[in-house]
């Protein structure tokens, strides 16, 4: 294995520390992302996931302004996004592309405030680039606690939600007739979404968060149809992309044009992309499998 | 406020508001903010690539709109529409960050493309923004019958074909981000697109009515940004945020004036009529 490793590997991959700590808070977000993602997919929220990772790139530029950690910023505003859509009105099916077009409106708009005075008024260089498109490989360590917090609050959130949020999200009609909380478990469900989002932008980049959060999901449910199967092959997936797209970043740091590497998250994008292009072509060979 | 450089913005925000609010329109009645959201957002990998070879802006924006649309056009065909657009959508942002990283010139430009500088409009920016305005224009009169019955009752518009509105939908989504994103930015032209038609809703069931308001309040909006961004510095696509947001407030609560007023609805059964 490690012969193996070493041909296809730059030297020193596994012995940076910055790498470990990129393949740990890497892996664990893409765990917590795929498993919240496999809802997103289902509920067909990827919109609303979208306007979250966007938004969040208003709180993340607010972070480098006030000077907390750009992850705080990011949960922050996710959930008070999510608070604002659920307000005006995201449980109706109709309505919700546009609350949710509304919302991500505003958080641009704060986006680029915020980006603008982080820019003019403190000597952040570099803070936009960082904050939308991710740099994986330059986080500090101190994230890993915090990420491995909510990563695990989400999933137990998760865990709890499972049941009543599958009937919610495949027949609204039933669940209410069996008495669960239609509303409010949608509103939780979102919350969690908020949580994902904003790990999944601390990451990948804010703009490019909603690739592990419905990619991984989103192949693993043309796999297969059976929710738990679901979410440990988006969970297998969205790590594999995160780790392969680490390793080739690595790698490419002797590539043209400038010889100073690849970004990360062009290649998790990527592979991501692949991997949806791959299922697709794998279901498409067995007409019976196709799960919808 | 009205002199030198300033009459380009002036001009170049009324277009594209102009644009923008047409446009929108049946943005909002399709119920695609979801598209219009991924296209122009995307086709700033194409300015950023563009800026990277030395070619036009223009050129590179109208590739990657129109490549956008398509690759969302086929990847729904095959899948989950919100998924293919999202994954699209992702894909050339990520391109989009590969073609930063490797040219020289960082974060103004970065900035401009995703935010706008409407205030910096050039010249030789003018002619092309006039142009494709008026080409916007007249492709949505033209298809504005078939549009307009495709969006409201999609069974009953027999004898077209619905891929093909569709693309004709998305291509000219492509059109307007082609000729606004380098005046306005990438976030700021879905703002336009969003806000007004969809406040313009609240006010009037007409469909020309409610587009000739979606217009009038996207250039309100426009002129208003213009106007205090000029005054305060601040970026003017926060200014069309939040301008939108509140017009789109605005209509909501006008929206519900009637029952507030009467009185006579009980909360329980309001909200369940909403539902």
């Amino acid at each position: 294995m490690d012969a193996v490793l070493h041909a296809l590997v730059e030297p020193g991959f596994l012995s940076s520390p910055n790498v470990r700590l990129a393949l740990a808070i890497g892996g664990l977000v893409a765990i917590v992302t795929a498993g919240v993602g496999v809802f997103t997919v289902l509920r067909g929220q990827s919109f609303a996931g979208e306007a979250l990772g966007d938004i969040g790139a208003a709180g993340g530029s607010s972070a480098y302004l006030i000077g907390i950690g750009p992850l705080w910023g990011f949960l922050g505003i996710s959930i008070a996004a999510a608070a604002a859509m659920e307000l005006i009105g995201i449980q109706r099916a109709r309505g919700r592309d546009l609350a949710t077009g509304i919302v991500l409106g505003l958080g641009f708009g704060l986006a680029a405030l915020f980006l603008y005075l982080g820019t003019t008024q403190s000597n952040t260089t570099g803070a936009p680039v960082t904050i939308l498109f991710g740099s994986l490989f330059l986080l500090p360590s101190s994230n890993l606690p915090l990420v491995l917090g909510f990563g695990a609050g989400t999933l137990a959130a998760l865990a709890t939600l499972s049941r009543p949020l599958m009937l919610v999200s495949v027949s609204p009609e039933l669940a209410a007739a069996r008495g669960i909380p239609v509303r409010l478990v949608g509103a939780a469900y979102l919350l969690a979404m908020a949580v994902a989002v904003a790990l999944s932008a601390l990451t990948i980049g804010a703009i490019l968060s909603t690739a592990l959060l419905v990619g991984p999901a989103a192949c693993a449910l043309r796999l297969t149809s059976r929710p738990q199967r679901a979410f440990f092959a988006a969970a297998g997936i969205g790590v594999g992309c995160t780790w392969l797209g680490l390793l080739l970043a690595w790698d490419s740091y002797y590539w043209p044009p400038l010889h100073n590497g690849w970004p990360v998250s062009f290649f998790v994008v990527t592979l991501v992309l692949i991997a949806h292009l791959a299922s697709g072509a794998a279901t498409a060979r067995r007409p019976h499998g196709r799960s919808r | 406020m009205f002199s030198g450089f300033m009459v380009n913005a002036w001009i170049v925000g009324t277009l594209v508001a102009l644009a923008g609010g047409a446009v929108g329109f049946f943005i909002v009645m399709r119920g695609s903010a979801f598209v219009a959201h991924a296209i122009p957002n995307g086709s700033f990998a194409g300015a950023a690539g563009a800026s990277l070879i030395g070619v036009s802006t223009l050129l590179g924006l109208g590739v990657f709109s129109i490549a956008g649309a398509l690759g969302i056009g086929l990847l729904t065909r095959r899948g989950r529409h919100d998924v293919a657009t999202a994954l699209s959508l992702v894909f050339m942002l990520g391109l989009g960050a590969l073609f930063l990283s490797f040219s020289v010139e960082y974060e103004p430009a970065v900035f401009s493309l995703l935010f706008g500088e409407v205030l910096g409009v050039s010249n030789t920016e003018l002619l092309p923004t006039i142009v494709l305005t008026i080409v916007c224009l007249l492709l949505l009169l033209i298809l504005w019958r078939p549009l307009l019955l495709d969006s409201v009752l999609p069974e009953s518009a027999e004898g077209i074909n619905p891929l093909i509105i569709e693309l004709a939908f998305l291509g000219l989504v492509a059109l307007a981000t082609t000729m606004t994103v380098p005046v306005v930015g990438t976030t700021l032209i879905f703002t336009l697109m969003i806000g007004p038609p969809a406040a313009a809703r609240a006010f009037t069931t007409r469909p020309g009515l409610a587009l000739a308001l979606s217009m009038a309040l996207a250039v309100a909006i426009s002129w208003a940004a213009i106007a205090l961004s000029y005054e305060t510095y601040w970026p003017i696509g926060f200014y069309v945020g939040a301008c939108s947001a509140c017009v789109y407030a605005l209509s909501r609560f006008w929206g519900a004036l009637p029952r507030l007023r009467h009185g006579s609805m009980p909360p329980a059964q309001s909200f369940a009529q909403k539902v």
